[in-house]
Parts: C-alpha cells; sequence; structure tokens
C-alpha cells in the first residue's frame, strides 16, 4: 500500500480537483467532504483507479490529537485493475455533530453495500444514496453499535485481557452481571406494548424494457430464506416476480452477524487470529493469511516470516483455494437440483486436505496456523510426504473427474450458459472479486496485481474466461484448482528447511502506531484486512474487506430478467460463505 | 442426443458405487489388519492407493487423530507427587481470546499469593478450541485434550469444568502427544542438568525446595482421566438414576434461565 | 438393545407397555430426520457428517428435510443471533411432534466464543427446550455422532405413558421473540417496562 512518504505536492493529481486535497500522509490523502465525488470520478476517468475496493469508517473518539470536529473517518482503498500496484486511500474526515457526506455509489456502484454497512455500524449517511436502511442489523435497532461510545449489554471493559479473570477470578456467568439476565438491553423509556415492527423491505421493482415479447402477469413478492436450503447458510433474498420472472430482488443479510469488529477491537491483536477462522469458514488459512499480513505491515523488519514459513503458508492457502473451489463446485450442483450427490463426490478430496490441516494445525476448519511473523508449528516429512502424495497422485486424477462429468454435461451447460450476465464494465463498477471479476474476463488476481508473501516466484497463470456467466464462474474455479496444483508442486518441491518463526513466539504483539491494509486473493476474492493501531496491544479498528459480502452488489443485477430457479444458480455461483458476508 | 447427460449422470453414480464397493470388499482384510488396536477401538487408517474415501464406523471405529489436534483444554499434574503443574501464572488466562478461563491464584494465610491455583474454570460452553492457552503455557500445564465425546444433557453447569474436571495425570498426556512429550521432557532434563551444574557451583540451595510435595490427589480425575476419547462409546446406558436425561417435556421458559 | 432396565420402576411390571415403548422408541431413534438447516461453520462440520465419511445415514438420519413440518430433529448448528433466534422459535413451532433439540457447538450451546456480541443470543436453550449439548468449536462429526447417539440413549428412556405430546395439559408452542430496540419476548413485557421505565441501568443511546 502507499507505505511511501505523501505530501501534498507529491501528489500529480492534485490540482486537478481544485480544493478537494486538504492534507497527505503515509496513511492517506486527506479529501473535503465537498469535492469527494468530484475527485473520485476524476480518479476514475483520468488516473485509472476504476476499482473501490474497500469503503468503510473509523471512530476516533478518544483517539490522541482527535476531537469531536473529526471524530469520524471513512476511509476508501482504491485501486486500478489494469495496472495493478499500489492503490491509494482517500479520507474524509467528519465531525461528531453532522456525520454525513455524499454517496459515492453513482460513481462507483460497488460502494452500494459497504455505505449501507457504515451506515448501519456508525450512523454515517450518505446523501444520495438510494437506500439507506440498516443492512446487518435491523431496522429499529437502538444506536449504532461500532461507535466507540456505544456499549454491548455484556460490556466489561475497553479491552481485552479482563481483569476478572486473574489472579482473582471466581467464575461468573455473563447473565449474572447484567440487569436482564440476558445478552439485551433497551433505550430508557422503551414501552414493548407499544411497539412496532418495521415493515419488509421491498425490493425495486425494474420493468423489463419495452417491446419484449412479455406478457405482464400479477406481481408477487416471495421471500427465500433465511431457512432455505439454497441459499448456502441464513441468507434471505425477497424477490419481486412477473410470473416467473425476477423483476427486483432485495438481498437481505445479517443473520449471522457476529459483531467480529466489534470483538476485534476489544481482542489483542493475536486473538483475532483464531477469529478470523470464522470468517470465511471454509477457508481460515487464508483468512489468517490476510490478517498476519496486514498487522505485519505494521510490525516492520520484526514482522518478517522466514523462508520456510512463507512457504508453508503459500501451500496452506493453495490448498484452501482447492477446498473451497471444490466445494463451490459441488454446491453449484446441490442448487442446479442433483442434490447433494455431486457435492459428497465433490468433498471428498476436502477431507484427505483437512487431515493434512488437522496434522499440522490441530483442527479441521478453525486452523489458527498463522502468526505474525511466521506460522505455529513446523511440519514434519511425514506431512510433506502426504501432502506430495496428495497433490502428485489424487488431486489432478479429482480434477479430470470434474472436467470429464461436468464440462461438457448438456445439464450443467443448459441451466448455466448464459445466465448471470455480468459484463466486464459491471464487474468492476460493482467492486467484484475473485473468481466473479476474473469470470467476467478480467484479469485482475491480487497474486499478480500486487504480489504478496512468495507469489512472484511460482509460476502460474490468472486463469480468465469471456463467458460472463455462471458457467464461466464454474470454468475459472476449475482452472484456479488446476493452477493451485501447479503451485503446490512447485512449492512442496522447493520447500527449504529452516525456522518458522522470526524470534520467539509471544504473547503480547508490540505494534507501532499506524495503519495497514493487507490483502490476499483468497479463494472468493480480494480478502482485506484494514487495521488502526494505536501503538496499544488491542486495535484501535479492525475492519474486514469481506469478498462475500462486497460481491453480492452484483447479485441484483444480475438477476433481474432470469427465471427464479436461475437466481439460486446465480446465487451459488458467487459462492457466498454467511460467516464472511455477515461478519 | 437429449438426455444423455442424465444417463451419463446415473452412469456416474453406478461406477462410483461399484468402485468403491470393489475397493471395499478388497481391503477387508487388510482395512483391519491396517487398523490400529487400541483400547478405544480400531482406529482407521485411510491406505493411500484407495481411490475413494473410506467410511468411519464411528462409534465401532475411529478416526486416527494426529497428536496435534485440540479440543478443549485439561491441566495437566504430575502422577508421581499429585502436584498441579500449574503456578497460575495467568497467562493462559489472559490470552485466551474469547476470555472463557477463571484461575483464583491461591493464598496462603498472610494473603500472601502462592503459585498455584485454588480454583480454575474453563466455560467449554465458550471456548474455541484455538489452543492458545496450551501454546504460550510456559510449564507446560495446560494441553489441548483430544476426548470429544462430551455431549451432555445440562450445559450448565456440565459444561463449566472445574478444576477438579480439567485435571488429568501426565502419564494421559504422555500417550496422547508421545512426540511432544518426549521433546518436552528432554529440554526438562537438559535444565534441570544445567540447574544441577549451577546448583553445585553456587552451594545448592534451589534444588532441594519442592521435593515436599503433598501426595493431596488420591482419587482419580473426575473426567476419564485415563480412557483417551473414552471407551464410553457402546453408548453404555448411565447406572446411576440421577443422571438420567431430563424429558425435554416442558417448553422453554421463556428466556429465563433459572 | 436390551434397553428395559432403563424403563422407570412403576413401568417395570408392565410388560406389553414396556415392549409397546420399546418398539415406539426404537423405530423412532433410527429413523430421526433431522432438518437441513445450516446457521454458521459449524453447519458444514454437519454437512460432512452427513457426508462420505462419516455417513448419517448408517443412524437412519441420511435424509435431511428441509421443511420443519417432516423434520424429527432441529440440529442448531451454529450462531444463533438476534436476527435469526425470531425464525428459528416459528422453525421450532412448526415442527411436529414428537421433536427434538440438539445444539451443536460452542455457540449454539452458550454463545462460544461470540458470547459478548451485541447480536449474538448466548445459547438457543434461552428460547427452546435442548435436548443434547454437544461442545466443541467445532464440533468434529465423531463429536456430533456421539451426540446423536446420547440422543439417541434418551429417546430410548422415554415411555408413550408420559411423553408429554399425548397430553392435553401441556402447552407446546413457543412465543416468538419480536426485533424491537433488541430482541424481547412479547411475554416479558411486564418485567421489561419495569426496568426500562425507572431505568439507571440501561444507559441512553445515542442514534
Ligand atoms: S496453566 Fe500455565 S499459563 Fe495457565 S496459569 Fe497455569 S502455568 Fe500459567
Ligand atoms: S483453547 Fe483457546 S478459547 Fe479455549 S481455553 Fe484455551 S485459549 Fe481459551
Ligand atoms: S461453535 Fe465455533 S465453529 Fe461452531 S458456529 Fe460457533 S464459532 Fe463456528
Amino acid at each position: 500500500m502507499t507505505e511511501s512518504v505523501v505530501t501534498t505536492s507529491s501528489l500529480p493529481f492534485a490540482d486537478a480537483v481544485p480544493g478537494a486535497v486538504l492534507d497527505a500522509d503515509q496513511w492517506g490523502i486527506i479529501v473535503n467532504p465537498d469535492k469527494l465525488v468530484e475527485l473520485a470520478q476524476y480518479l476514475r476517468d483520468h488516473e485509472g483507479f476504476d476499482y473501490l475496493s474497500s469503503l468503510t469508517a473509523v471512530d476516533y473518539l478518544g483517539f490522541k490529537d482527535r476531537t469531536a470536529d473529526d471524530r469520524f473517518e471513512i476511509v476508501y482503498h482504491l485501486f486500478d485493475t489494469k495496472k495493478g500496484g499500489d492503490g491509494i486511500v482517500l479520507k474524509v474526515r467528519l465531525p461528531e455533530s453532522k456525520p454525513e457526506v455524499d454517496s459515492l455509489v453513482k460513481v462507483y456502484p460497488g460502494a452500494d453495500l459497504q455505505e449501507r454497512e457504515a451506515y448501519d455500524l456508525y450512523g454515517i449517511k450518505f446523501k444520495g444514496h438510494p437506500r439507506l436502511r440498516r443492512i446487518l442489523l435491523w431496522e429499529g435497532f437502538h444506536g449504532h453499535p461500532m461507535r466507540k461510545d456505544w456499549k454491548e449489554p455484556y460490556y466489561e471493559a475497553e479491552h481485552k485481557p479482563y481483569k476478572s479473570r486473574w489472579p482473582v477470578g471466581h467464575y461468573q456467568w455473563a447473565e449474572d452481571r447484567v440487569p436482564w439476565g440476558d445478552n439485551i438491553n433497551y433505550p430508557k423509556g422503551f414501552d414493548p406494548d407499544a411497539f412496532e415492527p418495521a415493515p419488509l423491505p421491498m425490493p425495486i421493482i425494474h420493468e423489463p424494457p419495452e417491446g419484449s415479447d412479455h406478457i405482464h402477469t400479477e406481481r408477487i413478492v416471495v421471500n427465500m430464506g433465511p431457512q432455505h436450503p439454497s441459499t448456502h447458510g441464513v441468507f434471505r433474498m425477497i424477490v419481486a416476480l412477473d410470473g416467473e420472472t425476477i423483476v427486483g430482488l432485495e438481498p437481505e443479510v445479517g443473520y449471522l452477524h457476529r459483531n467480529h469488529e466489534k470483538l476485534g477491537e476489544r481482542n489483542t491483536w493475536l486473538g483475532n487470529i483464531p477469529f478470523t477462522d470464522r470468517l470465511d469458514y471454509l477457508s481460515s488459512m487464508s483468512n489468517n493469511f490476510g490478517y498476519v499480513l496486514a498487522v505485519e505491515k505494521l510490525l516492520g523488519d520484526k514482522g518478517k516470516p522466514p523462508e520456510r514459513a512463507e512457504y508453508l503458508r503459500v501451500i496452506m492457502a493453495e490448498f484452501t483455494r482447492i477446498v473451497n473451489h471444490m466445494w463451490a463446485i459441488g454446491f453449484l450442483l446441490n442448487d442446479l437440483g442433483a442434490f447433494f450427490t455431486p457435492a459428497l463426490y465433490a468433498i471428498e478430496e476436502r477431507e484427505l486436505i483437512l487431515d493434512l490441516f488437522e496434522a499440522a494445525a490441530g483442527s479441521r476448519m478453525m486452523c489458527n496456523y498463522m502468526r505474525f511473523g511466521g506460522v505455529v508449528r513446523d511440519v514434519d516429512e511425514d506431512w510433506l510426504r502426504k501432502a506430495r502424495d496428495i497433490v502428485f497422485n489424487r488431486l489432478d486424477r479429482k480434477v479430470d473427474e470434474f472436467d470429464e462429468y461436468l464440462t461438457g454435461n448438456e445439464i450443467l451447460m443448459a441451466r448455466c450458459v448464459g445466465v448471470g450476465l455480468l459484463s466486464a464494465e459491471d464487474a468492476i463498477a460493482l467492486s467484484a472479486c475473485g473468481p466473479m471479476l476474473r469470470a467476467s474476463g478480467v484479469p485482475y488476481d491480487l497474486r499478480r496485481a500486487r504480489p504478496y508473501s512468495i507469489y512472484d516466484r511460482f509460476e502460474f497463470d490468472v486463469v480468465t474466461d469471456d463467458g460472463c456467466d455462471v458457467y464461466a464462474r464454474y470454468k475459472v474455479r476449475l482452472g484456479e484448482i488446476r493452477q493451485s496444483i501447479r503451485i503446490l508442486k512447485q512449492a512442496l518441491d522447493q520447500i527449504p528447511e529452516g525456522p518458522i518463526m522470526n524470534g520467539k513466539p509471544a504473547y503480547v504483539t508490540r505494534v507501532q502506531k499506524g495503519e495497514a491494509y493487507g490483502a490476499v486473493e483468497g479463494p472468493k476474492g480480494e480478502l482485506g484486512f484494514y487495521v488502526v493501531s494505536d501503538g496499544s496491544d488491542n486495535p484501535w479498528r479492525y475492519h474486514v474487506r469481506a469478498p462475500s459480502y462486497i460481491n453480492l452488489n452484483t447479485l441484483e443485477h444480475m438477476t433481474i430478467g432470469y427465471k427464479v430457479a436461475d437466481s439460486v444458480v446465480i446465487l451459488g455461483a458467487i459462492d457466498i460463505v454467511l460467516g464472511e458476508t455477515d461478519r | 442426443m437429449f438426455g444423455k447427460g442424465i444417463i451419463k449422470g446415473l452412469g456416474i453414480t453406478l461406477r462410483h458405487t461399484a468402485a468403491t464397493f470393489i475397493d471395499d470388499m478388497a481391503r477387508v482384510p487388510s482395512r483391519y489388519t491396517n487398523a490400529i488396536e487400541t483400547p478405544q477401538g480400531k482406529l482407521l487408517r485411510q491406505p493411500p492407493d484407495s481411490k475413494g474415501l473410506f467410511t468411519i464406523q464411528y462409534p465401532e471405529e475411529k478416526r486416527e487423530l494426529p497428536e496435534n489436534f485440540r479440543y478443549i483444554p485439561m491441566l495437566l499434574y504430575d502422577e508421581k507427587t499429585g502436584k498441579d503443574r500449574c503456578t497460575a501464572c495467568g497467562i493462559c488466562a489472559k490470552v485466551c481470546p474469547p476470555q472463557c478461563i477463571w484461575i483464583v491464584r491461591d493464598m496462603n494465610e498472610q494473603g500472601k499469593p502462592i503459585p498455584r491455583p485454588s480454583e480454575f474454570y474453563i466455560d467449554a460452553s465458550i471456548c474455541m478450541s484455538c489452543g492458545f492457552c496450551a501454546e504460550f503455557c510456559p510449564f507446560d500445564a495446560i494441553k489441548m485434550n483430544h476426548d470429544y465425546e462430551m455431549a451432555t444433557y445440562d450445559r450448565f453447569p456440565g459444561l463449566v469444568f472445574d478444576k477438579e474436571e480439567l485435571s488429568v495425570p501426565t502419564s494421559y498426556y504422555a500417550s496422547l502427544y508421545p512426540s511432544a512429550w518426549a521433546a518436552e521432557e528432554a529440554a526438562r532434563a537438559a535444565k534441570a542438568a544445567k540447574k544441577a551444574a549451577r546448583g553445585k557451583k553456587g552451594g545448592g540451595a534451589g534444588g532441594a525446595r519442592r521435593k515436599a510435595a503433598p501426595a493431596k490427589r488420591t482419587a482419580a480425575p473426575a473426567r476419564k482421566a485415563d480412557a483417551p476419547a473414552s471407551s464410553k462409546a457402546e453408548a453404555a446406558p448411565p447406572q446411576d438414576e440421577s443422571k438420567a436425561p431430563p424429558d425435554a417435556s416442558s417448553p422453554a421458559p421463556g428466556g429465563s434461565q433459572s | 438393545m436390551a434397553n428395559e432396565n432403563q424403563v422407570p420402576e412403576e413401568l417395570q411390571q408392565n410388560v406389553f407397555v414396556t415392549s409397546i415403548d420399546f418398539l415406539y422408541n426404537w423405530s423412532r431413534k433410527n429413523s430421526m430426520w433431522p432438518m437441513l438447516f445450516g446457521l454458521a461453520c459449524c453447519a458444514i462440520e454437519m454437512i460432512c457428517t452427513a457426508a462420505g465419511r462419516y455417513d448419517l445415514s448408517r443412524f437412519g438420519m441420511e435424509v435431511m428435510r428441509p421443511s420443519p413440518r417432516q423434520a424429527d430433529l432441529m440440529i442448531v448448528s451454529g450462531t444463533v443471533t438476534k436476527k435469526m433466534a425470531p425464525i428459528i422459535v416459528r422453525l421450532y413451532n412448526q415442527m411436529a411432534e414428537p421433536r427434538y433439540v440438539l445444539s451443536m457447538g460452542a455457540c449454539a450451546t452458550g454463545g462460544g466464543p461470540f458470547k459478548e456480541g451485541y447480536n449474538v443470543v448466548s445459547g438457543i436453550d434461552k428460547y427452546l427446550p435442548v435436548d443434547v449439548y454437544v461442545p466443541g468449536c467445532p464440533p468434529t462429526p465423531e463429536a456430533l455422532l456421539y451426540g446423536i447417539l446420547k440422543l439417541h440413549e434418551k429417546v430410548q428412556r422415554q415411555s408413550i405413558r408420559t411423553v408429554p405430546w399425548y397430553r392435553k395439559d401441556t402447552p407446546r408452542g413457543i412465543t416468538i421473540p419480536v426485533l424491537g430496540p433488541d430482541i424481547f419476548l412479547p411475554d416479558r413485557a411486564d418485567e421489561i417496562r419495569q426496568i426500562t421505565m425507572r431505568q439507571e441501568t440501561s444507559e441512553e443511546i445515542a442514534s
């Protein structure tokens, strides 16, 4: 990221939009809120920053040198999908009294869900946003929970470790500490009997184009989920139908909102690692990877992992990608109606890879394997032998099997080709990432665009496909499994001997003050962690740029005009995991 | 031809069924000779050249767990002396990400802290099995248990483990973690040798202090100390009438937990 | 399956009921259909339990029913959030009796690592009667199977004469919580009002 020292004068575009840039430092450019849209437009059209990757808010209440006038900060990370390389960070500072800023949805449609999240959790108003409603919580929830002065019902202290655990740690049930005997809190004067729940949000109707041979029928609104076998967890779609055709779709998430970011601010730096496992629970190794990369940026030289650890990280991350894509393909077939049998076949090899994870890290799914400056445990020869056995003997066979059975399968083709179209421009504008973006023909892969760790040493291709449809997404995933196997073969051959940890393992992480954005190309797309440190043992802000969540921006766009049965397939092809979507 | 896909798809299933059946049958003897007989039942080994995946016939047979497997922590005490290894230093309680470890450090009559815990709790309904406690304990006193057969009918207090329930003898640990145990013992021996060498030089004040540890633990630890991944898998009905599961007849008391 | 020795004392004499009980329970426990319904990470392990390696069908459970009407067992597999809790209770109410609830994982059991979260319910037993708790994060498939075996044990011990679903005197529905400023149960309105009206405890919240 923009680690180099930046000043206002060194910015080539500082004069292009007069008065837009207020200040700049090594962590970003402070932008005048009134000129934000104008500047963003300029950056997109003239400087090539066509991709809004992450948008989030930070509450600086009580931070050193900050006052009520610049309590909130909105942070935008922009990147260039053509050239790759470091992006640019824009920041807007907002006062406590009036946290309002212009919405960027017009310039970057992908800002949609992220702005709603910032509104929900921080109460920042984005002027001009078409549907600024709560998204992770429900309409009517009291307060904006990510604000520093909002306390959860079981609040004990700002930071862990809590004093009550040691040396006098008599066990106390959290329920016994709070007046309600439960994890709840109501505002003063709340009267349950007078309460009216908010109505269900209705989707925006997109009329079918004039002149199409469309027969108009009565509009009906159908609710799918959150308990529905096709929604991959607790996801809800409110679909407006005209006959069988979808004319409007409203995604409703938050049924698994586990307050990851709030807990992340209470946790110690180290304590967040096992929590990242639970984001995208199918690929915990990649999540670890992204988070440790972000924190290692703040650690400087102390955080540089030794060679062997880098190899181990890459090996684990690529295994994770294989596991995830196999799962995704298997369950895509599930969504097509081939109930469970193909999925069973698809996740067979997964079990063997999970055995490897278990042997190395201790758990099948929640690996908790990486540490700042290395990995937790070395693997032995036996492990490597088993890993090689799987990679060289079994996986190729399995992928060929997929290829043989599925790629030309007429049912798969009939259901997938031409369904859920998303053009390259739309994909970029809607901030799609990962296989979604590459299946629209955009060769944007962080392992190449902004090489992290040791990915620059391996030979592999960025798989793209110009189909722009569900079938293309399937093919990209299959291709990526092959490329991952390729990387694994190289990595397992080259892995050197040596230490696996930079320095001694320590449970207190001394982090310098600053900010960092670390991102990896996770199986689902760009998985970024934005962390702000005030120099203490806990993050000041811990934000996850969740690919599953941001990819949902495209859902409405892709499903309008298709049949209702297709919506299930289109959703399946996005490959969301609700733990990451809702955090 | 339309419908070819369906026939092909069915063919795959058929072929798969046949292949796994043959694979399984061909290995009937080797599958079980390859399995490791242990007191806990047969542990399954997946032969590397098998095509598919073996079904594990739990509860009759179990998967071989790797040494690093982690579930819920356990506390070690020394079998010979009956002394806890834990010194109540509190590091595990500090690193625990969801803060589910509670330790009361013991005090003597003068109110001075003694390095041993008088109470030690882990709330298994919060523990995320992350293994940090085991990783950072400087005294190798807390380790991750492999026993996953912990389902209960009552969560409170059934899943809040106190010190008695968490304690296991070191031999149990040694049986679960043979290589880690060997490495730790070697390190301990080396350290002791070094200390002894230094102690001889310096006058030998340090060594004798710890000897007179009271063998306070007489009864076997409550949580099946010597039956790793225990043998209760035969679904043996509990003899004790009081342990009989409560009937789930009454509906939940509307949110109150009393 | 010689489980006669667990039949309550007063029924020991009654050989007829005992054998009907045995048959009744034996058939129920060997065809217990779980609901196809996953919440979080634990759901993945539940799927793995149903998949090839652990093969839930060995216990007569392979038919995971997406509809609560056809399911006997609700495996609450993952974190129950406040936003989801009303839906889970509604699903439970829609299940036909006899119905069982298995709480899988630390989260469903007691909130788990996310217990402090403002949107997390501290255990599904705040709303539903739970039959078996399986701790672990996530419970491995074996651990889940063990929990299911425990449930079988429990089912085997029930008697047709005392089971609540043939009795008229026990109300069987559960109030569905409502999402207000925070989740609340309408039956507890009085209690809530008492605190919110006097109230130093819950602070004023800026919005
Ligand atoms: S278990 Fe280990 S880390 Fe925890 S208090 Fe005891 S000695 Fe310290
Ligand atoms: S395993 Fe992790 S969560 Fe569980 S007690 Fe140890 S440190 Fe805490
Ligand atoms: S218990 Fe652990 S694995 Fe299960 S849902 Fe909770 S966090 Fe996920």
